[in-house]
């Protein structure tokens, strides 16, 4: 049943590896953030994802805006969208200070009311995400054949890691953010702009989201209303892994994942069908024997 | 405050109760009405025929083309005689919304509140199974377009279809792969979630293996449908080196495997089923599905019959434009069953079924006789894809054995 491939095949998988790896990473982020300050799992995440997808459809394909301004347009917009779901679908339930569990309730909602929305407008005909040379141009480095996008999209995720990682630690708006995943009343209390904080943070969560489905959408580039789910579950995934709330554990769980998806289809060619379940079966082993994934802290609970 | 909200809602709901309570019974009384001045109506010169197709939901396109060929065969033969008598049929159309519980009730309320004397349709195998058990209940004929599913007709006399089912077009595809392109080893991708792409893929090794005489001569890998990443399961097929690839899953995701195959670099010929055959394979797959091949059921260039000409023709002089495969095969349906409906001379159900089942109807896409399931042997047509002028291209005909 287990397989060996030869070098050049595993050199091969390697590189799918760390392109599939890195996108789940990149999307993995943006979960974790809303996670780690409002203890909230943002459902939603994926569909934001998705309609980011549709932006840039729009933008480049219809409205023919260069690339690199319609990147702007997207991302400015997905943040927009983010902060606009915050205002309407989270605000009001913690301003009537209404428990965790009606908050991810809502989640879900926004989640179906996305996905049903874009069925509506864009219908459920796939679009076809707009080819950019400059990304998706091949590239063969000795026996292994893969695109652009490979080293590209590592480099995008690191350094975004990086830039998030400055942001929460040495930032003034990052301190606040610190601040309210550790107490959201005693920092109200301290004078932090709550509310103005945490738009802040789906802002940006859902910017990143905008990028990871950008460079989603150069490598798989067919849109549909449900495309989120699938990442959405395998990012989620990847973030509680990694330890949700923590913004290195998501890269580590989403390299992870990518790695274990494509390395099972490598050495166990028969499952190639079930993949999934590989993700799935690591979410259990992670949860019964790590609960607070690889990177998480120790949550103790006061009583 | 919460008595008189619960108050107010708990009114809400039981007024809301009458009012669907009335307006259920006054539907009730309405279509009771319909179905007295139906009876009236078919005792007349009228034949109604059911018209069962996805107007709305996944398959709505589909539905649409197909019921345009439905309309063209009638526009031509409105109407047939029937012992001397000539009597008006009548389409009555019925939404399945692409679903299987609807196409039950759909087909549930074309046999009882319509009286139609038999039904066509429909797109797509997942409504025409939905439709099964109540067409076998109803004692109704049936005939399918374009649902090449094999449990479309099993167990069911009272089901036909015009076009070939899918074991047929994996063995097709065999043949062709191992006379036409000579390759001794073929890499087969599939669905495993889907049935129409397991029983393609199920067929096509057997067949294959038999052709070689060799149980090695085929690699396989699987996905799922909704799958967006193929890269390891293209890399693994390509390292045992195959002389072509089959996938025959749904465009959706073959669009995309086949891209990702050309990014990886595998410039194998890769082959297909009959759902390749829409613009959006062209638009996703863009250069990188560019020649590669696959079966279906049409083309306006095979000669499939000396009836195939003049149908092109005349669908090219009303549209200007190709028509598509399932046009064709909707035309043939409804030839077929006007064939049936003066051969037997009468609408009674179990006379009119063993008149299809008889049917030797030579029609637009082939000869069309019905095996003891009620499936066709028909010919089918290789196509390729080309991008430059976003067209399919007709490459050959394959008969069946």
């Amino acid at each position: 049943m287990i397989v060996m491939p030869t070098m050049a095949v595993f050199l091969q998988q390697l590189c799918n590896a760390l392109l599939l790896g890195s996108l789940f990473a990149l999307i993995s982020v943006g979960y974790t953030m809303v996670y780690g300050i409002l203890r909230l799992i943002n459902f939603a995440h994926c569909d934001i994802f998705m309609m980011a997808m549709y932006i840039a459809y729009y933008s480049i394909a219809v409205y023919f805006v260069p690339w690199y301004i319609s990147f702007i347009i997207v991302i400015v917009a997905t943040a927009l969208l983010g902060i606009i779901v915050e205002k309407v679908a989270y605000a009001p339930l913690r301003k009537q200070n209404a428990p965790k569990i009606s908050m991810l309730i809502s989640a879900i909602g926004v989640s179906y009311f996305l996905e049903n929305f874009a069925t509506v407008i864009f219908s459920g005909r796939p679009k076809t995400f707009p080819q950019i040379k400059f990304f998706v141009e091949g590239l063969k480095i000795g026996p292994v054949n893969t695109l652009r996008l490979c080293i590209y999209v590592p480099v995008i995720t690191a350094v975004i890691m990086v830039i998030l990682l400055l942001l929460i630690n040495h930032t003034k708006s990052g301190m606040a953010m610190r601040a309210i995943s550790k107490d959201l009343d005693t920092s109200k209390l301290m004078g932090i702009n709550v509310n103005k904080t945490i738009s802040f943070t789906f802002g940006v969560g859902s910017a990143i989201a905008a990028v990871g489905s950008i460079l989603w959408g150069l490598k798989y580039n067919q849109i549909t209303p449900t495309l989120g789910i699938m990442p959405g579950f395998k990012c989620f995934i990847a973030a509680v892994i990694g330890g949700i709330g923590n913004v290195k554990g998501a890269v580590i769980g989403g390299l992870m994942l990518g790695f274990i998806e494509i390395m099972a289809v490598t050495f166990i060619p028969s499952l190639t069908g079930y993949k999934d379940v590989f993700s799935f079966v690591l979410l259990i082993i992670i949860l019964l024997y790590k609960p607070n994934g690889i990177l998480g802290e120790k949550i103790a609970d006061k009583v | 405050m919460k008595k008189a909200l619960a108050l107010t809602l708990s009114l809400c709901l039981l007024s809301g109760a009458m009012l669907s309570g009335c307006g259920g019974s006054a539907t009730d009384t309405a279509t009771d009405e319909t179905a007295a001045e139906d009876t009236a109506e078919a005792t007349g010169d009228v034949i109604k025929i059911g018209v069962l197709q996805p107007m709305t939901g996944a398959y709505a396109a589909g539905g649409a083309i197909e019921t345009e060929g439905i309309k063209i065969a009638n526009e031509e033969r409105p109407t047939v005689t029937l012992d001397g008598v000539e009597y008006t049929i009548e389409l009555v159309e019925a939404d399945n919304k692409s679903d299987k519980v609807e196409a039950s009730t759909a087909a549930q309320r074309l046999i009882e509140n319509d009286g139609v004397a038999a039904i066509i349709g429909s797109y797509s195998s997942v409504p025409s199974i939905g439709a099964g058990e109540a067409i076998k209940a109803g004692e109704i004929p049936a005939i399918g377009v374009s649902c090449t599913n094999p449990l479309v007709t099993e167990g069911n006399d009272w089901y036909f279809r015009v076009c070939f089912i899918d074991p047929y077009q994996g063995t097709v595809m065999a043949h062709y792969a191992y006379e036409e392109l000579g390759a001794a080893k073929v890499g087969v991708a599939y669905d495993v979630a889907s049935d129409y792409s397991t029983g393609l893929a199920q067929y096509f090794m057997e067949e294959f293996k038999t052709l070689t005489g060799d149980d090695a001569s085929i690699v396989e890998a699987t996905y799922q449908t909704g799958d967006q990443d193929f890269s390891a399961q293209i890399t693994n097929l390509a390292a045992a080196d195959p002389d072509c690839i089959f996938a025959p899953g749904n465009y959706t995701e073959c669009a995309l495997l086949i891209k990702q195959a050309r990014q990886l670099g595998v410039e194998l010929p890769i082959l297909g089923g009959d759902t390749w055959e829409i613009d959006d394979f062209i638009e996703v797959g863009g250069d990188e599905v560019d020649g590669v091949v696959f079966s279906t059921f049409f083309d306006s260039n095979a000669d499939l019959s000396s009836k195939t000409g003049e149908f092109v023709q005349n669908y090219r002089d009303a549209n200007n434009a190709e028509p598509a495969g399932v046009t064709a095969l909707a035309y043939d349906a409804y030839m077929l069953l006007c064939d049936a409906l003066e051969a037997c001379g009468t609408t009674e159900h179990t006379a009119l079924r063993d008149a299809i089942a008889a049917s030797e109807y030579e029609g637009v896409t082939g000869f069309t006789s019905f095996d003891e399931n009620g499936d066709p042997s028909k010919p089918a047509v290789i196509k390729t894809v080309n991008v430059a002028d976003k067209t399919f291209d007709y490459v050959t005909t394959i008969s069946a054995e």
